[in-house]
């Protein structure tokens, strides 16, 4: 992050995602209110509301409602902007693989919250990482002003021609959604010129009919499939082109696909994703001190997963820690499965340990972190530990 | 850095107050993050809230285990919430009762003060929301912002002859903590 703060201004997440969205013009925004999610909407219907953003604000009866609408606006050719959070999230669910097996650029803010049931409102990240496989790009911010570069970024992803798939750009919520801290906020011209109008080559349109989501059967069903995962693919040059050329217009950079802290010489080296970064890096500098070699490495790319940069970051470490908000109910977690995947089908052997922390809000301290730490020193040892659930209160079960 | 945790109850403003001192840092050319201890929010109930100002941009995100200062906006709060849990020695607590510091006999090293904020905010608001009345006390009592800092960022925040009388009411608690 970028220490100029002369246009900085202490604001709320929220409010400053809705200022990000009102820089990227949404022709439609549809939306169903969903506490952490909610100050985000509320911001927009303001600022329609008050003739600062010229969009159609519809709202909706229900989460689906809200999807399906903006899968009509962009059929029309217009472009549409959507929010939401756990539950909501869910209920997009069917709708999440129309949009991206239609190939429609949209973009949606995921205010990360748990899932019920137990009901819980507070934050963790089983909502998006559940929904890793609905062909959506998953972008992770660490702290609001990423969240607000992302939105913009997400459009230029989503839209352009080889990629034309649709972007999550997920932050904590409440703890990205409700905090005050120094944001710049866009500005409106140098995000037009970032972010030009729209263009789709193709709409629904009485004067050149076409068909938008036929029936495919097996003879064409396989290839759909294949065009969007290598879109996928492509989408992971695009990202860290959109970052590079983001940098060029508003001079902030913070890594395309992946992003590391003091990851040159680290032994442990702790991978992660979201608002946690944060605390981890106070961590390492704590741990540092301490004559240890610690370093992180963050995902801020999650789908396409960026298999190739994260072979080449890590495998110089001793052991790899990986520390996620979700758990795979009946196996592991999204994240460490995955980069397990990623390491066995390459040369690297690195043990990797898997960790479940900060369900349904529960707060992660830098205590916590050494205790990973820990893990990770006796993991090198050859005492390799299976996945835990840290910070268990066994006392209560 | 030093960090700030705010006891109040919903309806009081502590989340605002908390959001105050993040603006009025900044104000101060420091960084600052405010934020709630996310509840379920309901009028009446122990909330809290909390601040960090450091001369380093924050990345840290949990919440405040051991603040270097603790605003207590009602003084029941006492009987059902341990406010001065994890306060630093050197730290400070700003209590708001007619009561004396001693009278309280709160287990902390740290220095107590105490202030009767509801006093002033009848007298001067006419209502008894206390939140600005003690972000007064605590820039006296702390001078972790700038007195000028502060007004400025009461003054966006609340305007006309609300933002004066609370702009008093600031002034009348600073004066009488500093």
């Amino acid at each position: 992050m970028s220490n100029n703060t002369a246009n900085m201004k202490v604001v709320e997440g929220s409010y400053a995602i809705a200022h990000a969205v009102m820089c990227c013009r949404p022709d439609v925004i549809s939306a169903y209110p969903i506490t952490p999610q909610t100050h985000i909407v509320e911001n927009l219907s303001q600022m329609v509301a008050n003739g600062e953003l010229d969009s159609e604000f519809l709202t909706v009866d229900s989460e689906f409602s809200a999807l399906s609408v903006l899968v009509g606006v962009c059929a029309a050719g217009g472009r549409g902007y959507s929010s939401t959070t756990s539950q909501g999230l869910a209920l997009m669910y069917e709708v999440l693989y129309n949009v991206s097996g239609l190939r429609m650029p949209l973009v949606m803010n995921v205010a990360n919250r748990a899932m019920g049931a137990p009901l819980n409102i507070w934050n963790d990240q089983q909502d998006s990482i559940g929904a890793r496989d609905v062909g959506w790009i998953q972008i992770y911010a660490e702290n609001v002003q990423e969240a607000v570069d992302a939105t913009l970024q997400a459009y230029k992803i989503a839209e352009d021609r080889d990629i034309r798939t649709p972007v999550m750009v997920c932050m904590d919520g409440f703890v990205l959604t409700h905090v005050y801290e120094p944001v710049e906020l866009l500005d409106k011209e140098k995000a037009r010129e970032f972010l030009p109008d729209f263009k789709p080559e193709h709409i629904l349109d009485p004067a050149r009919p076409m068909t938008f989501g036929a029936f495919a059967d097996p003879s064409t069903y396989t290839e759909f499939r294949y065009q969007q995962f290598e879109a996928q693919l492509k989408a992971l040059p695009k990202i860290e082109e959109v970052a590079r050329q983001f940098e060029e217009s508003f001079g902030r950079y913070y890594g395309g696909l992946i992003d590391g802290y003091f990851l040159d010489d680290a032994e442990i080296v702790i991978v992660t994703l979201g608002s946690v970064v944060g605390t981890v890096k106070d961590a390492i500098d704590a741990m540092r001190s301490e004559g240890k070699k610690v370093g992180l490495l963050k995902i801020r790319s999650y789908r396409p997963f960026p298999v190739q940069a994260l072979r080449k970051a890590l495998k110089d470490a001793a052991v790899i820690a990986v520390m996620e908000k979700d758990v795979a109910i009946g196996g592991e977690a999204g994240l460490v499965t995955d980069l397990k995947a990623a390491f066995y089908s390459s040369s690297i052997r690195t043990p990797i340990i898997g960790f479940a922390a900060g369900l349904g809000g529960r707060d992660i301290t830098i205590k916590d972190i050494r205790k990973i730490v820990e893990k990770a020193e006796a993991a090198r040892k050859g005492d390799l530990s299976e996945f835990e659930f840290l910070a268990l209160r066994k006392e209560i079960l | 850095m030093k960090e700030i945790r705010l006891h109040g109850r919903g309806g009081q403003g502590s989340v605002t107050a908390a959001e105050i001192i993040a603006v009025a840092a900044f104000e101060d050319k420091r960084f600052s993050q405010a934020f709630p201890a996310f509840g379920v929010e309901r009028r009446g109930a122990p909330v809290m809230a909390f601040a960090r100002i450091a001369d380093q941009p924050i990345r840290i995100r949990s919440q405040i285990y051991e603040p270097d200062y603790v605003i207590v906006q009602d003084v029941t709060l006492l009987d059902v919430v341990d406010v001065a849990s994890g306060l630093k020695e050197s730290g400070k607590i700003i209590i708001n009762t007619d009561r004396s510091p001693e009278a309280l006999k709160l287990k902390t090293k740290a220095e107590v003060i105490t202030i009767d904020a509801t006093k002033i905010a009848m007298e001067i608001l006419k209502r008894p929301i206390v939140n600005t009345t003690m972000l007064g006390a605590f820039c006296g009592a702390s001078k972790e912002v700038g007195i000028e800092s502060l007004n400025k960022a009461i003054s966006e925040r609340f305007s006309g002859e609300l933002g004066k009388k609370n702009l008093l009411a600031i002034k009348t608690a600073y004066e009488r903590v500093s």
